[in-house]
């Protein structure tokens, strides 16, 4: 069943200005309970400000955001319950890390929700297990960690509010690939530990490719496609129109297919790709040089 | 040309006004300002005043603009209209009740000061309407360079100047998305009770007071990289150039000057 | 060709916040050299020295022990200080932190006004530096209104005026989205091809990497890998363990040949991925 939906959605920056100008435009989309999504599309192409609709920091100029089935700004006085069901991870998190301490930091959304010390202690050392951060770090400063880690306490805060769907804006932006990595695994337990709902925003197709079940991509502020994976990267040529990279090994297969030598359309990952060429290698016969 | 520069209230264009040499326009305005508070009589503000709307005209702004500097200071302005109206109690009584009793010098005096306030509202916010933030920074800097030689430091004041005009829009979008991401954490700030509402001022204020820090660190390195060293022997790319348009302008504001200083005298 | 850069047994050490604890070392002597008009890339992952060596090329830090020379200045000569940041300019990794000035031609003109180019010399050489990474139209902006790969551009051209003969960028792309990331690119590209400026480009994207002369890889404060890419990217094993990636391109061929198939180690473009796996299907 559908956690997230918007209905025609809209958004239009300084109405009645000079300076108009839309950046989503009727949107909609069905995101259903336990996902792991995908979010492409570049800089302006209106996938920022719809993210900040979902947990209701943007309001629809048009339009609907439905969490669970229910209008999100069908009370306006809720909105603030809206945001701690849908836990919204900004880029560069760290940037807003501002207490004295990693507990405080990750404890502050869980204090905004009101809730009482010990429940607020249970989720903090449960999100920073989930997230990798080991336990003597909570009571040092947040700004001694270094960068990989910090980027670690501001998710953590957020998953800490126990957010039904999760959305990270590029979690992984100015990370070495070790640093990346990590992340981008610990994300991955957490969704398995709690079945939650999760969309990550990346430019990274190859990133992409390793983690989503499905991909939502948006261009010139409409919705370009929302689909399963393999579905998507199927549509590689379209892809590359809009002006998205996809994953270097599509392009290699797009290109062997166009010289005669068709394996299908759903080659994204290196693993993959290895098996199935060795595959149509056997398959040849063992005259080769395997 | 520089209509990018958006900050403060400055509005481009290519009025005579705008074209002015900034350093003649803050000559100007300041000889303005004296001639503003140097006749004592109507016929002196009058003379002021249309100077004033004849500087507006060829400057092309909306003269509504102007009001809209003056609206915010408005109740200041009535207050102590008011007060020196009550306050001031000497000459001939026009009217009074009980205790209050309003003068004629009191109510010229504070007709005159109101007038003269809005006068000079409207007149230096011509000087800014006019002149880009960092341009008049710079005017500056040359007009006072003189003082460079009694060690007064010009050239780091008008640095530190050109490079907070710099970093109050990126200041400002980073306000921005700090904002927001401490709302997704459940803080209130633009809602809840006023102790709350402070309380979550500081985890906004924190960040960015790091981050400012963080960006000075680079500024500098990245300056000391590009051979910054002071302000000694330094060249500019934005040249000043004094046309005779300034030299006219310059002269019919020392007319208008000498007309109120005599005109005050002969009343 | 000549050694425009010359590092001898460079080491660098902080000294530690906290008293008594010995000061840590960074760079564990690294020996270095690079000729005039290479395009070379230093990848590394984070903490690994590389920021650190960067910022010895321009004397913002200086050696410990060993030596840097750049274009035949030692780093440590105080009285050539200016003459040195001419000759290697240095671009930083946020774009919105390097740059000074509220209008874009003034921050390209910023080191000349410092080094007191006069009026007609400094205009002449800021709208050619502007016209060189095409950021011409735009000078007269203000660089709050650019996107993030444009202000790099500016902060670049704010170097190319200094007329370097090399320029060293650290980390330039990493907070570009991948629009930016090419336009940083492909200008860094084109200074090397036109001007013959020496390019040492330090980053932890390894497809940046892919398309330089030669890259230097560094783990824990040393030079562990120093070859042309083929070489460098072929050696997938070592490259992971270290915490870099590799092209997915390459890592398919080493796959490929751990499996036992004839196929080359050094591969690092598309097209030869292409046509290795078909001469594989061919035979």
């Amino acid at each position: 069943m559908a956690i997230l939906e918007t209905q025609e959605l809209t958004y239009t920056y300084s109405m009645g200005t000079p300076f108009e100008k839309t950046a989503v435009d009727h949107v909609s989309l069905k995101i259903d309970e336990g996902e792991m999504v995908g979010v492409m599309g570049h800089t302006g192409s209106g996938k920022s400000t719809l993210i900040q609709h979902f947990n209701g920091l943007l309001k629809p100029t048009s339009g609907k955001v439905l969490l669970d089935g229910k209008d999100i700004w069908a009370d306006k006085d809720k909105i603030r319950d809206v945001r701690f069901k849908v836990g919204l991870v900004f880029q560069y998190p760290e940037y807003p890390i501002f207490e004295e301490t990693v507990f405080k930091d990750i404890a502050f959304g869980p204090k905004n929700m009101g809730l009482d010390e010990a429940e607020i202690k249970r989720r903090v050392y449960e999100t920073a297990r989930d997230i990798g951060l080991k336990e003597e770090l909570m009571e040092r400063s947040p700004f001694e960690l270094s960068g990989g880690q910090k980027r670690r306490v501001a998710i953590a805060g957020v998953m800490a509010m126990e957010p039904r769907v999760l959305i990270l804006d590029e979690p992984t932006a100015g990370l070495d690939p070790a640093g990346r990595d990590k992340i981008l695994s610990h994300i991955k337990r957490y969704h398995e530990r709690t079945k939650n709902t999760i969309l990550i925003v990346s430019h990274s197709m190859e990133d992409i490719a390793t983690f989503a079940d499905k991909i939502l991509v948006m261009s010139k502020a409409k919705l370009f496609c929302y689909d399963e994976t393999v579905n998507v990267f199927a549509r590689a040529d379209e892809i590359s129109d809009i002006g998205l990279d996809v994953p270097q090994i599509t392009k290699v297969f797009g290109e062997l297919r166009r010289r005669g030598l068709d394996f299908g359309k759903e080659v994204y990952t290196v693993g993959y790709a290895r098996d199935l060429l060795l595959k149509h290698l056997n398959a040849k016969g063992g005259t080769l040089n395997c | 040309m520089l209509r990018d520069i958006t900050i403060g209230q400055y509005f481009p264009g290519d009025s005579i006004i705008h074209k002015l040499d900034p350093r003649f326009k803050i000559v100007i305005t300041l000889l303005y300002i004296v001639m503003l508070f140097s006749g004592g009589s109507y016929l002196c503000l009058v003379v002021g005043a249309v100077y004033t709307f004849g500087a507006i005209l060829l400057s092309r702004i909306p003269v509504k603009m102007f009001w809209k500097s003056v609206k915010p200071l408005l109740p200041f302005l009535i207050i102590t209209a008011v007060l020196n109206l009550l306050l001031m109690n000497t000459g001939d009584v026009i009217w009074q009740w009980k205790f209050l009793k309003i003068t004629e010098s009191g109510l010229n005096t504070s007709l005159f000061m109101v007038i003269r306030i809005v006068l000079l509202i409207m007149g230096s916010s011509l000087l800014t309407y006019t002149t880009s933030p960092i341009t008049l920074t710079d005017a500056i800097e040359r007009l006072l360079s003189p003082l460079r030689k009694v060690k007064f430091p010009v050239h780091e004041l008008a640095m530190m100047m050109s490079i907070a005009l710099r970093f109050i829009p990126t200041l400002i979008e980073e306000t921005d998305k700090i904002m927001s991401a401490q709302k997704a954490r459940g803080a209130e700030i633009d809602t809840g009770s006023f102790t709350t509402r402070a309380k979550n001022l500081i985890s906004i204020l924190v960040p960015l007071f790091i981050s400012a820090f963080r960006r000075a660190d680079e500024l500098a390195t990245a300056m000391e990289c590009r051979c910054y060293h002071g302000g000694d022997g330094r060249t500019r790319l934005r040249q000043l150039r004094s046309a005779p348009r300034d030299y006219i302008a310059l002269a019919i504001t020392v007319l208008f000057l000498v007309g109120v200083i005599v005109l005050g005298k002969i009343a | 060709m000549e050694n425009i850069i010359e590092i001898k047994g460079l080491h660098f050490a902080y000294e530690s916040d906290e008293e008594g604890k010995k000061p840590v070392e960074v760079l564990k002597g690294i020996d270095l050299d690079i000729k005039q008009g290479e395009f070379v890339a230093v990848l590394g992952h984070n903490g690994c020295g590389k920021s650190t060596l960067a910022k010895h090329l321009n004397a913002i830090l200086l050696p410990t022990e060993g030596t840097v020379t750049v274009d035949g200045i030692d780093t440590k000569d105080e009285e050539k200080l200016f003459e040195l940041r001419q000759r290697a300019g240095m671009v930083f990794q946020n774009p919105d932190n390097q740059i000074v000035s509220s209008i874009v031609e003034e921050d390209v003109a910023f080191a000349l006004e410092n080094l007191g180019v006069p009026y007609e010399e400094m205009r002449k050489r800021v709208d050619e530096s502007l016209k060189a990474v095409g950021m011409y139209e735009y000078r007269l902006h203000s660089p709050s209104q650019l996107s993030g790969g444009q202000k790099q551009r500016v902060a670049i051209a704010g170097v190319i005026a200094m007329q370097p003969k090399c320029i060293i960028l650290d980390e330039p792309t990493a907070m570009l989205d991948p629009q930016g990331r090419k336009e940083v690119l492909a200008t860094i590209h084109r200074m090397n091809r036109e001007q013959g400026i020496t390019i040492v480009l330090i980053t932890h994207y390894m497809d940046e990497a892919a398309n330089c002369d030669r890259v230097v890889v560094m783990d824990k404060g040393q030079v562990v890998l120093d070859n042309v890419p083929e070489k460098v990217f072929s050696q997938v094993d070592k490259l992971k363990a270290i915490g870099l990636d590799v092209p997915q391109v390459t890592e398919l061929a080493w796959e490929l040949r751990k499996a036992g198939c004839d196929i080359s180690p050094e591969i690092i473009s598309e097209e030869e991925c292409v046509a290795a796996i078909q001469k594989l299907f061919a035979d």
